[in-house]
């Protein structure tokens, strides 16, 4: 019922500063939706937009299909999480996560029950006399969630919450996160930087650049079918092996290699066409069926449960980046790698779109 | 004494107290000097009298002080003339702190203009509210019979009851800038995240000024009404100047008596008893508020 939906939506903020270009989205109840993006691409504005805080300069906010576009925040029954929790530092945490109970007006009963239940769930019993000061940032986070919360709100908004905690405690509370909205039947947009929380969390991610959506789509398929170069690249570590290469007849040239090009391509105006393939995706020594590249290692970084091997392929200037576990390679060891045909991400030369293979669009 | 020599934290603290040492000689011999020997004269009558010779008294004077009408008087007007200036100024104050908390173009000049009348000289503030008022050539009674509000022109300084709200008036234009810097610097200290998750959570702008901005600026408040007590309650430059505490003794401060007892009719001694009981008022209520300032520091920080 209460579904969130944002249509063709921009914010101006100057002709030079455009963080939101044209988006439309919908998030249904119980979904997951991540923005995700580098540095200054729009995830603020947009969630801001969504929020209240700020208003478009065109497009719509639909939440439960009522629009509210000119509605203030105070009135969309969101709520949200803030980077900096934005926790009331003269309130106790009692009061904190009361707060927007008590400017509804809900009566004291209801509001000490529902602070008690938000309080199991988060686990903030005996906190509730501190003052945020008194806190950790795991426990301000949670008080912060708890705020959000209490207030059954149509639709939560997350901008950020894991970024001031440390890698352990990230990992932890994402796990949390995960399970505590499952058991919320209620959309919830997140914002991160972060590929890991996005491609762990959500069961949709907006992929956004400069203010476009690149991309949204589930986790899986953003991982497996990446839209066009800049998702590709961006999700996924490390990073996905990116190769412009000159095409001839029906092939890619790399190196003395020759990769088949996609039935459905069209000989490239540019000749040439950049081939996409992860580092996992690489295997070691000649398959069947593959299209082997020689060359000779220069790095090898060790990742724990495996390592990346870098090499240049032989008679070119590429390089390849490949995931190898426990290997016994040294730089300056030769080294075979097969490109399993299946793995390959074709993208347009121009465009930078991904150029579909005949197979794929039935595949998923 | 040995065993808290032998300890670390002992020795801590007796160099502690040796560095100490000349800021405090430095203070006993500028502060506590001067009003321990206010004190030791007030024990004396030293007047025209006595041919301004020292007569040790004991406490008469404090005995003097309890009958002396024009004293409790002087209180009596320098705690109202107080109460409504810090009031007033600490609402304007606050209003005008908001205003230039504000992004607008040309905050920066309003800003510096706004601490320009608590820059200018006292007396020279004086001077002009002196003659605004002025009964027959004052701006104030001009604009007034401009705008047709009054019929006669006023004597504004020459009426006892409008002679202290005139005061009031030069001394709240001239501080209320002071109070609207300090609580600017307290405004700015709140996070804007706090306003928007109020916002969020469904508070009017009125609530959120209730339940966010001024528990905030708690502290800053403080600060100007214990700042500003202590200069109201001792004013004098202000007062002396525009209307030397007339007419009929109706804008007569404390200071403004006491420099009369001392400079005028050469009393000494009870001059010097009436500076200790207006010292003693005065740290006593400093002291409630720096304690009150504690108290509210510690909860807006959240301990
Ligand atoms: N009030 C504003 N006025 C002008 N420009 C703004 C304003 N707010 C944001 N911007 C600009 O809009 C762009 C997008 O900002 P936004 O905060 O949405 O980025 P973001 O994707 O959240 O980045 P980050 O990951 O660093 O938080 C930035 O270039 C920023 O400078
Ligand atoms: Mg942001």
């Amino acid at each position: 019922m209460a579904k969130l939906e944002v249509t063709h939506l921009n914010k101006t903020y100057s002709p030079k500063i455009v963080p939101v270009k044209d988006l439309s989205l919908a998030v249904e109840d119980g979904e997951f939706l991540t923005l995700l993006g580098p540095s200054g691409c729009g995830k603020s504005t947009t969630l801001r937009l969504i929020a209240g805080l700020e208003q478009p300069t065109r497009g719509e906010v639909l939440i439960g299909s009522k629009n509210v576009t000119h509605r203030s925040a105070g009135d969309r029954n969101i709520a949200m999480v803030f980077q900096s929790y934005a926790l009331y530092p003269h309130m106790t945490v009692f009061e904190n996560i009361a707060s927007g109970l008590k400017l509804r007006k809900t009566p004291v009963g209801e509001i000490q029950q529902r602070v008690a239940e938000a309080s199991r769930v988060l686990d903030l019993d005996g906190l509730m006399q501190r003052k945020p000061s008194k806190l950790s940032g795991g426990q301000r986070q949670r008080v912060a969630l708890g705020r959000a919360l209490v207030r059954k709100p149509d639709v939560f908004l997350l901008d950020e919450p894991l970024s001031n905690l440390d890698a352990l405690l990230r990992e932890q509370v994402r796990a949390e996160l995960k399970q505590l909205f499952q058991s919320q039947n209620t959309p919830v947009v997140y914002v991160t930087h972060d590929q890991t929380e996005a491609m762990t969390l959500s069961t949709k991610v907006a992929v956004l650049y400069k203010g476009d959506l690149q991309q949204l789509d589930s986790p899986q398929r953003i991982y497996s079918h990446p839209a066009n170069q800049f998702v590709a690249g961006f999700i996924g570590s490390p990073q996905m092996n990116l190769l412009t290469l000159p095409c001839e007849n029906s092939h890619a040239l790399l190196g003395e290699a020759r990769v088949p090009l996609p039935q459905v391509t069209e000989p490239q105006p540019a000749g040439q066409i950049v081939l996409g393939i992860r580092p996992e995706h690489l295997q070691v020594g000649k398959q069947p069926d593959c299209t082997a590249v020689r060359g000779q290692v220069f790095l090898i970084e060790n990742l724990g449960m495996s390592d990346l091997v870098s090499m240049h392929v032989q008679n070119s200037e590429l390089t390849l980046r490949a995931l190898i576990a426990n290997t016994t390679l040294k730089a300056g060891d030769e080294l075979v790698l097969s490109l399993p045909p299946q793995q390959l991400h074709w993208f347009d030369i121009e465009t930078r779109s991904r150029i579909p293979v005949q197979p794929e669009t039935v595949a998923h | 004494m040995s065993n808290a020599l032998r300890t670390i934290r002992g020795r801590e603290h007796l160099t502690g107290w040796l560095l100490l040492l000349p800021a405090l000689m430095l203070l006993a011999l500028v502060f506590a000097y001067p009003i321990l020997r206010a004190f030791w004269l007030s024990l004396f009558i030293e007047n025209l009298g006595t041919n301004l010779e020292p007569v040790f008294t004991g406490l008469g004077n404090y005995v003097r002080m309890v009958g002396d009408g024009r004293f409790w008087q002087s209180l009596w007007i320098t705690t109202i003339f107080t109460v409504i200036a810090v009031t007033i100024e600490l609402v304007l104050g606050m209003a005008i702190a908001l205003v230039l908390n504000e992004s607008f173009r040309g905050r920066g000049l309003a800003r510096t203009i706004a601490i320009l009348p608590w820059a200018l000289p006292t007396a020279l503030i004086a001077l002009s509210w002196q003659w605004i008022f002025n009964g027959e050539f004052g701006v104030w009674n001009d604009i007034l019979l401009r705008l047709g509000i009054l019929q006669e022109p006023i004597n504004w300084l020459g009426e006892p009851g409008l002679a202290l709200a005139s005061t009031i008036a030069a001394d709240i234009w001239k501080t209320t800038s002071f109070v609207a810097i300090l609580l600017l610097a307290g405004l700015q200290s709140i996070s804007e995240d706090l306003y928007e998750a109020h916002a969020i959570d469904g508070a009017t702008p009125w609530q959120s000024f209730r339940q966010i901005t001024l528990p905030m600026v708690m502290p800053q408040i403080l600060i100007a009404v214990l700042f500003r007590f202590a200069q109201s309650f001792g004013i004098f430059d202000l007062v002396q100047v525009m209307t030397g505490g007339g007419p009929a003794g109706s804008t007569e401060v404390v200071s403004v008596y006491i420099y009369a007892t001392v400079m005028r009719y050469l009393d000494f001694g009870y001059g010097a008893a009436l500076v200790v009981i207006t010292f003693l008022i005065l740290v006593a209520v400093v002291a409630i508020a720096a304690f009150l300032l504690s108290k509210a520091q510690n909860r807006t920080e959240g301990v």
